[in-house]
């Protein structure tokens, strides 16, 4: 019970620093304070809000619970491939586009696009298609919310409560606070995170009898020793996972949040932090998701792993229904509650479970990025603003954040998909590909809106491709890979328990690579913008 | 040569990133805990932040503040 109201205090703090933001600024602010607080952030808002809303639920609940399963490999699956990749597209492109938005005051990357390439429908098809993206980024925000309060609240608080209860609060501060509120929460919420992070990192090492000694008897358990090395993923699907941090460059809430910076300087502490920061949440979450197996005192553990013996027994006779719900039993998503909950005192792990909704509830930035996004790609580009003045386009950017968390929460109850599938299969892999169109942009003279488009269509149609395959052809147990298309010996495509193989990599690969080749084929058999054009974007 | 060393040091980076030569091994682990997979890559992270630090000084961008 105390866990549960420490963590809803933690809420109403965090709701009434949006409402707080709204006060300083008044309700009748423009369209640049609202979207983005006045391109006037700080280096230490602009380095931990950038860093929070790049992060989100996937980071604490998606990791750990990857981890569970698959062993140390998550570490270097994600973390340092994305500690790499981030920071050098912000040091290289991320400085360009905030020069671009100050210089001809861009609010999102499709006003710079559309600018760019002397274009307007095949803007909006490109803003469709993101916005399309966005809305799984935003939906594992509020299934986090709803697992980490059903976890906290040991199971009193039904997954639709707890969905609901991070939809409203996110949607509270994001309508109220604009790009001010949701930097100021994300500033708190990454600093909380990462205080109390480390504090539960300890407690549940202290309380397990030491990480050392854990460690060493998983060794000696013969079905819990591949957890410790990566023999489980194979060093061609690692590899194709350095594709996916190229995603970050190309999310329309990283974009934007490139605009809020107030100097060019915050970007360089930014790169600097950018690795650690990511190594300070992600390792302990990586350990405690792999230390868990040895919980099973823990008896929502036990269960999970039980049902994880069921899925891998050799012969079992289970039924597709059978199967999803022992898959859904076994998804170990909160392990890190439920450690909290066994190993820390009730006070402590009400603190430390607040710092976990901290981090879970970053979606506000994807939000207010779709509002901003619909505000100012369609509806002032399509002349609403001229005909209804400014105030009418910030009222109609609230509006859209109460209906984009409200499609949110809706698909959130309806998933079926974890937390890491869903982000790593659809979000990211979609915007991965759409990243050679925002390089091409930036710093390719020769390149044209036709080979934009070809990007745009490619990325759309491969992320619905995978979607659909992997609807269709159901996933194989644990650790074994079902081929469907091969020549040969080769798998050219193949099911795997956690999504496709395509040549044995997973689909960020080919679908980045194939993005490449469209960008520079179409754009060089079509005509460049003019030279007036490209002239301005000559910096 | 000097051009180039940041180029080089990031495509250098991207590949030291699969250490294969590791990949099945549980053991040695590393202060009695690490297993050398992880140990690897926690290394790896702060070595990306010592790069960043490098990449801050040898291609900034100056040019786009006075612009």
């Amino acid at each position: 019970m105390l866990p549960t109201v420490i963590v809803f205090a933690y809420l109403a703090v965090v709701l009434y620093i949006g409402i707080f933001a709204f006060r300083h600024r008044g309700a009748h602010e423009g369209a640049e304070q609202f979207f983005l607080a006045g391109r006037a952030v700080g280096p230490y808002v602009f380095l931990t809000s950038l860093f929070g809303t790049h992060m989100t639920a996937f980071a604490v609940l998606g990791s750990s619970g990857h981890a569970f399963a698959n062993g140390i490999v998550t570490f270097g699956l994600m973390a340092t491939a994305a500690g790499l990749i981030t920071p050098v597209f912000l040091l290289v492109a991320g400085t360009r586009i905030w020069a671009l938005g100050r210089r001809h005051g861009f609010i999102t990357p499709v006003q710079m696009f559309r600018d760019r390439w002397e274009c307007s429908h095949i803007g909006t098809v490109i803003f469709v298609v993101q916005a399309a993206l966005l809305v799984p980024y935003i939906v594992i925000g509020v299934m986090g919310g709803g697992t980490a309060l059903g976890a906290i609240s040991q199971g009193a608080i039904p997954y639709w409560v707890g969905c609901a209860v991070v939809a409203l609060v996110v949607m509270g501060y994001v309508v109220f606070g604009g790009m001010r509120g949701t930097a100021l929460v994300n500033a708190v919420q990454t600093t909380m995170f990462l205080l109390v992070g480390t504090t539960a990192f300890l407690v549940i090492g202290y309380g397990m009898g030491g990480f050392g000694q854990t460690i060493s008897d998983m060794l000696a358990t013969p079905s819990q020793a591949p957890l410790l090395s990566r023999e489980r993923i194979s060093p061609l699907y690692f590899f194709s996972y350095m594709f996916i941090p190229f995603s970050a460059i190309a999310f329309p809430h990283i974009g934007i949040f490139c605009l809020t910076a107030k100097r060019l300087s915050h970007f360089k502490h930014t790169a600097i932090a950018y690795p650690l920061c990511l190594m300070a949440i992600w390792l302990p979450s990586t350990v405690l998701g792999v230390v868990a197996n040895r919980a099973t005192e823990v008896p929502a553990i036990e269960l999970k792993l039980e049902a994880r013996q069921m899925l891998a027994t050799p012969g079992a006779s289970l039924t597709p229904d059978q199967r999803q719900a022992l898959r859904r039993q076994a998804d170990g998503e909160d392990v890190v509650i439920q450690l909290l909950h066994y190993y820390a005192p009730v006070w402590l792990a009400g603190l430390l479970g607040a710092g976990i909704m901290a981090a879970v509830m970053s979606s506000d930035s994807q939000i207010l990025a779709l509002s901003t996004m619909f505000t100012e790609d369609v509806f002032e580009h399509y002349g609403g603003k001229r005909r209804f003045g400014e105030e009418a386009q910030v009222k109609l950017g609230r509006a859209f954040v109460i209906l984009v968390t409200l499609v949110a929460y809706a698909i959130a109850l309806w998933a079926p998909a974890n937390i890491f599938s869903l982000a790593t299969q659809y979000g990211f892999s979609g915007y991965a590909a759409l990243s050679p169109m925002v390089f091409a942009a930036l710093f390719w003279k020769r390149s044209t809106k036709w080979g934009a488009l070809a990007v745009t269509l490619w990325a759309a149609g491969s992320v619905a491709a995978t979607a659909v395959f992997q609807a269709v052809v159901p996933a194989p147990p644990p650790g074994q890979s079902l081929s469907v298309l091969g020549v040969a010996s080769w798998d050219l495509i193949a099911r795997t328990g956690t999504g496709t193989a395509v040549l044995g990599f997973a689909p960020v690969m080919p679908m980045v690579l194939v993005s490449v080749a469209l960008m520079w084929v179409v754009s060089l058999v079509t005509r460049p913008p003019s030279a007036a054009t490209i002239a301005r974007y000559d910096v | 040569m000097r051009r180039f060393l940041p180029f080089l040091l990031v495509g250098l980076a991207f590949f030291l990133h699969q250490d294969a030569w590791y990949w099945n091994a549980a053991t040695p682990l590393v202060f009695g805990v690490l297993p050398p997979g992880l140990w690897y890559h926690a290394l790896y992270a702060l070595a990306s932040s010592a790069l960043m630090w490098y990449l801050t000084r040898a291609i900034w961008p100056e040019h786009l503040d006075s612009n």
